[in-house]
Protein backbone atom coordinates (compact mmCIF):
# COMPACT_ATOMS: atom_id res chain seq x y z
CA UNK A 1 0.00 0.00 0.00
CA UNK A 2 0.97 3.53 -0.42
CA UNK A 3 0.13 6.54 1.86
CA UNK A 4 0.76 10.21 0.55
CA UNK A 5 2.43 12.34 3.59
CA UNK A 6 3.59 15.55 3.06
CA UNK A 7 4.22 15.01 -0.19
CA UNK A 8 6.28 12.43 0.07
CA UNK A 9 5.07 8.98 -1.29
CA UNK A 10 5.79 6.08 1.88
CA UNK A 11 5.17 2.63 1.87
CA UNK A 12 2.66 1.10 4.21
CA UNK A 13 1.05 -2.45 5.50
CA UNK A 14 -2.42 -3.22 5.46
CA UNK A 15 -2.73 -1.15 8.64
CA UNK A 16 -1.19 2.06 8.00
CA UNK A 17 2.46 0.96 9.72
CA UNK A 18 5.67 2.16 7.64
CA UNK A 19 7.42 -0.88 6.15
CA UNK A 20 10.73 1.92 5.75
CA UNK A 21 11.22 3.14 9.30
CA UNK A 22 13.98 5.37 8.02
CA UNK A 23 11.15 7.22 5.72
CA UNK A 24 10.02 8.26 9.57
CA UNK A 25 10.25 12.04 10.18
CA UNK A 26 8.55 14.63 12.62
CA UNK A 27 6.01 15.91 9.80
CA UNK A 28 4.92 12.31 9.15
CA UNK A 29 4.20 11.96 12.69
CA UNK A 30 2.10 14.78 12.60
CA UNK A 31 0.06 13.49 9.77
CA UNK A 32 -0.23 10.31 10.62
CA UNK A 33 -1.77 11.46 14.39
CA UNK A 34 -3.39 13.89 12.79
CA UNK A 35 -5.89 10.65 11.02
CA UNK A 36 -5.88 9.63 14.52
CA UNK A 37 -7.46 12.48 15.90
CA UNK A 38 -4.55 13.55 18.34
CA UNK A 39 -2.86 16.43 18.39
CA UNK A 40 0.82 15.85 19.51
CA UNK A 41 1.97 17.65 22.62
CA UNK A 42 5.42 16.80 24.42
CA UNK A 43 4.96 14.25 26.45
CA UNK A 44 3.57 12.70 22.74
CA UNK A 45 7.03 13.33 21.38
CA UNK A 46 8.85 11.46 24.38
CA UNK A 47 7.01 8.50 24.41
CA UNK A 48 7.60 8.41 20.74
CA UNK A 49 11.01 8.43 21.60
CA UNK A 50 11.11 6.14 24.26
CA UNK A 51 8.99 3.88 21.73
CA UNK A 52 11.78 3.99 18.97
CA UNK A 53 14.76 3.62 21.51
CA UNK A 54 13.11 0.05 22.55
CA UNK A 55 12.35 -0.95 19.00
CA UNK A 56 15.89 0.21 18.13
CA UNK A 57 16.89 -1.90 20.85
CA UNK A 58 14.69 -4.88 19.95
CA UNK A 59 13.18 -4.67 23.03
CA UNK A 60 9.57 -6.01 22.71
CA UNK A 61 6.97 -3.85 23.22
CA UNK A 62 3.47 -4.35 25.81
CA UNK A 63 1.85 -2.77 27.86
CA UNK A 64 3.71 -4.00 30.94
CA UNK A 65 6.85 -2.56 29.22
CA UNK A 66 4.97 1.03 29.34
CA UNK A 67 4.22 0.05 33.30
CA UNK A 68 7.72 -0.09 33.98
CA UNK A 69 8.79 2.52 31.24
CA UNK A 70 9.14 5.37 33.77
CA UNK A 71 8.32 7.35 31.21
CA UNK A 72 4.81 7.62 31.68
CA UNK A 73 1.85 5.15 33.58
CA UNK A 74 -0.69 3.13 32.05
CA UNK A 75 -3.42 5.67 32.89
CA UNK A 76 -1.19 8.39 30.96
CA UNK A 77 -0.63 5.88 28.26
CA UNK A 78 -4.37 5.67 26.87
CA UNK A 79 -5.03 8.91 27.79
CA UNK A 80 -2.52 10.44 25.51
CA UNK A 81 -3.46 7.66 22.30
CA UNK A 82 -7.18 6.65 23.16
CA UNK A 83 -8.57 4.11 21.30
CA UNK A 84 -5.79 1.50 21.39
CA UNK A 85 -2.61 3.19 22.58
CA UNK A 86 0.14 0.71 22.26
CA UNK A 87 -1.37 0.27 18.04
CA UNK A 88 -1.65 3.49 17.80
CA UNK A 89 1.48 5.13 19.11
CA UNK A 90 3.69 3.00 17.23
CA UNK A 91 1.93 3.94 14.46
CA UNK A 92 3.06 7.21 14.65
CA UNK A 93 6.37 6.71 15.71
CA UNK A 94 7.06 5.00 13.05
CA UNK A 95 8.01 1.38 14.08
CA UNK A 96 6.35 -2.20 12.99
CA UNK A 97 3.15 -3.27 14.84
CA UNK A 98 4.12 -5.06 18.30
CA UNK A 99 2.99 -8.74 17.88
CA UNK A 100 2.63 -9.24 21.93
CA UNK A 101 -0.57 -10.25 22.82
CA UNK A 102 0.11 -8.26 26.29
CA UNK B 1 -7.28 -0.26 8.66
CA UNK B 2 -8.59 -3.11 11.15
CA UNK B 3 -12.08 -2.51 12.08
CA UNK B 4 -14.40 -4.37 14.63
CA UNK B 5 -18.00 -4.51 15.39
CA UNK B 6 -16.91 -5.90 18.36
CA UNK B 7 -17.48 -2.56 21.31
CA UNK B 8 -17.43 -3.83 24.45
CA UNK B 9 -16.19 -7.47 25.73
CA UNK B 10 -17.68 -8.59 28.97
CA UNK B 11 -16.21 -11.49 30.62
CA UNK B 12 -16.96 -13.91 33.57
CA UNK B 13 -14.69 -15.55 35.20
CA UNK B 14 -16.11 -18.78 37.67
CA UNK B 15 -13.08 -20.68 38.02
CA UNK B 16 -9.67 -20.34 40.26
CA UNK B 17 -7.41 -22.40 37.61
CA UNK B 18 -4.07 -20.08 36.86
CA UNK B 19 -5.03 -21.08 32.96
CA UNK B 20 -8.66 -19.94 33.42
CA UNK B 21 -7.87 -16.65 35.57
CA UNK B 22 -5.47 -15.79 32.57
CA UNK B 23 -7.38 -16.27 29.62
CA UNK B 24 -9.63 -14.07 31.30
CA UNK B 25 -6.62 -11.54 32.01
CA UNK B 26 -5.35 -11.63 28.85
CA UNK B 27 -8.64 -11.49 26.36
CA UNK B 28 -9.99 -8.45 28.90
CA UNK B 29 -6.24 -6.42 28.18
CA UNK B 30 -6.25 -7.68 24.15
CA UNK B 31 -9.48 -6.11 24.46
CA UNK B 32 -8.54 -2.72 26.07
CA UNK B 33 -5.07 -2.78 23.68
CA UNK B 34 -7.64 -2.53 20.63
CA UNK B 35 -9.83 0.06 21.79
CA UNK B 36 -12.65 -2.00 23.00
CA UNK B 37 -14.37 -1.49 25.91
CA UNK B 38 -13.71 -4.65 28.51
CA UNK B 39 -15.47 -5.98 32.17
CA UNK B 40 -14.93 -8.77 34.41
CA UNK B 41 -17.41 -10.39 36.34
CA UNK B 42 -15.52 -12.36 39.52
CA UNK B 43 -17.76 -14.80 40.43
CA UNK B 44 -17.55 -18.29 42.98
CA UNK B 45 -14.43 -20.25 42.38
CA UNK B 46 -13.32 -17.06 39.95
CA UNK B 47 -13.44 -14.57 43.31
CA UNK B 48 -9.72 -16.29 44.49
CA UNK B 49 -8.13 -14.15 41.72
CA UNK B 50 -9.21 -10.85 43.38
CA UNK B 51 -8.82 -11.83 47.27
CA UNK B 52 -5.47 -10.11 48.17
CA UNK B 53 -4.73 -13.12 50.30
CA UNK B 54 -5.05 -15.96 47.56
CA UNK B 55 -4.66 -14.44 44.52
CA UNK B 56 -0.80 -15.16 43.92
CA UNK B 57 -1.66 -18.69 44.40
CA UNK B 58 -3.75 -19.64 42.35
CA UNK B 59 -2.85 -23.38 40.75
CA UNK B 60 -2.77 -25.12 37.21
CA UNK B 61 -5.10 -28.27 37.71
CA UNK B 62 -3.54 -31.15 37.09
CA UNK B 63 -5.84 -34.30 38.15
CA UNK B 64 -8.93 -34.04 35.23
CA UNK B 65 -6.92 -32.33 33.09
CA UNK B 66 -6.37 -33.91 30.01
CA UNK B 67 -3.60 -31.81 28.09
CA UNK B 68 -1.39 -32.23 31.26
CA UNK B 69 -0.69 -35.84 29.39
CA UNK B 70 0.08 -37.48 32.78
CA UNK B 71 -2.07 -39.94 34.34
CA UNK B 72 -4.89 -38.74 36.30
CA UNK B 73 -3.28 -40.54 39.93
CA UNK B 74 -0.06 -38.93 39.36
CA UNK B 75 -1.61 -35.70 38.91
CA UNK B 76 -3.14 -36.07 42.47
CA UNK B 77 0.24 -36.82 44.30
CA UNK B 78 0.74 -34.51 47.18
CA UNK B 79 3.24 -31.54 45.19
CA UNK B 80 2.43 -32.25 41.71
CA UNK B 81 0.27 -29.36 41.15
CA UNK B 82 2.62 -26.95 42.67
CA UNK B 83 5.65 -28.47 40.86
CA UNK B 84 3.38 -28.03 37.34
CA UNK B 85 2.34 -24.45 38.83
CA UNK B 86 6.31 -23.75 39.17
CA UNK B 87 6.62 -24.56 35.87
CA UNK B 88 3.98 -22.97 34.09
CA UNK B 89 4.69 -19.62 35.92
CA UNK B 90 8.38 -19.69 34.73
CA UNK B 91 7.07 -20.55 31.21
CA UNK B 92 5.07 -17.62 31.94
CA UNK B 93 7.54 -15.19 32.75
CA UNK B 94 9.79 -15.60 29.72
CA UNK B 95 6.71 -14.31 27.59
CA UNK B 96 7.18 -11.00 30.29
CA UNK B 97 3.41 -12.12 31.31
CA UNK B 98 2.98 -10.20 34.64
CA UNK B 99 2.11 -12.12 37.39
CA UNK B 100 -2.16 -11.91 38.68
CA UNK B 101 -1.30 -9.24 41.19
CA UNK B 102 0.65 -6.69 38.81
CA UNK B 103 -1.64 -8.20 36.07
CA UNK B 104 -5.24 -6.76 37.85
CA UNK B 105 -3.46 -3.11 38.52
CA UNK B 106 -2.40 -3.13 34.59
CA UNK B 107 -5.72 -3.93 33.64
CA UNK B 108 -7.52 -1.06 36.27
CA UNK B 109 -5.13 1.52 34.88
CA UNK B 110 -6.51 -0.04 31.21
CA UNK B 111 -10.13 0.99 32.09
CA UNK B 112 -11.44 -2.56 32.51
CA UNK B 113 -13.70 -2.63 34.88
CA UNK B 114 -13.65 -5.74 37.55
CA UNK B 115 -16.63 -6.24 39.46
CA UNK B 116 -17.04 -8.90 42.61
CA UNK B 117 -20.39 -11.31 41.91
CA UNK B 118 -22.65 -10.30 45.29
CA UNK B 119 -24.18 -13.49 45.92
CA UNK B 120 -20.48 -15.06 45.46
CA UNK B 121 -18.95 -12.86 48.02
CA UNK B 122 -21.72 -13.51 50.47
CA UNK B 123 -21.99 -17.14 50.11
CA UNK B 124 -17.56 -17.11 50.64
CA UNK B 125 -18.34 -14.64 53.46
CA UNK B 126 -16.08 -12.20 51.81
CA UNK B 127 -15.44 -8.86 53.36
CA UNK B 128 -14.14 -5.61 51.25
CA UNK B 129 -11.45 -5.66 52.99
CA UNK B 130 -10.50 -9.52 51.62
CA UNK B 131 -10.80 -7.91 48.11
CA UNK B 132 -8.22 -6.24 46.10
CA UNK B 133 -8.29 -2.61 46.41
CA UNK B 134 -8.67 -1.96 42.31
CA UNK B 135 -12.60 -3.61 42.09
CA UNK B 136 -14.74 -1.24 41.00
CA UNK B 137 -17.60 -2.84 43.25
CA UNK B 138 -19.85 -6.18 44.35
CA UNK B 139 -22.71 -6.37 41.78
CA UNK B 140 -25.51 -8.32 41.00
CA UNK B 141 -25.46 -10.51 37.84
CA UNK B 142 -28.85 -8.36 37.16
CA UNK B 143 -25.87 -4.67 37.27
CA UNK B 144 -23.80 -6.99 35.28
CA UNK B 145 -25.84 -7.53 32.48
CA UNK B 146 -27.40 -4.10 32.72
CA UNK B 147 -23.70 -2.87 31.63
CA UNK B 148 -24.27 -5.34 28.17
CA UNK B 149 -27.18 -3.19 27.42
CA UNK B 150 -25.47 -1.58 23.99
CA UNK B 151 -24.77 -2.87 20.61
CA UNK B 152 -22.11 -4.51 19.99
CA UNK B 153 -21.32 -6.16 23.40
CA UNK B 154 -19.95 -9.51 23.49
CA UNK B 155 -20.51 -12.30 26.95
CA UNK B 156 -18.14 -14.78 27.06
CA UNK B 157 -18.04 -17.51 30.71
CA UNK B 158 -14.72 -18.68 31.39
Amino acid sequence: MDLNIAGIRLDVTEDGYLTDVSQWNKEIAEEIAKQENIELTDKHWEVISWIQEQVKNEVALSIRGIKKSGVLNIKEFYALFPGGPLKISTKIAGVPKPKSCI
Amino acid sequence: MSETKVKKMLFILSKATIENAYAAFVMANGARMEGIESEIFFTFFGLEAIQKKKLEHLHVATVGNPAMHMPTMLGGLPGVEAFATKMMKREMEKLDMPPVGEFLEILSDSGCKLWGCKLAVDMFHLKEEDLIDELDGVITIGDFYSRANEEGTHLLFI
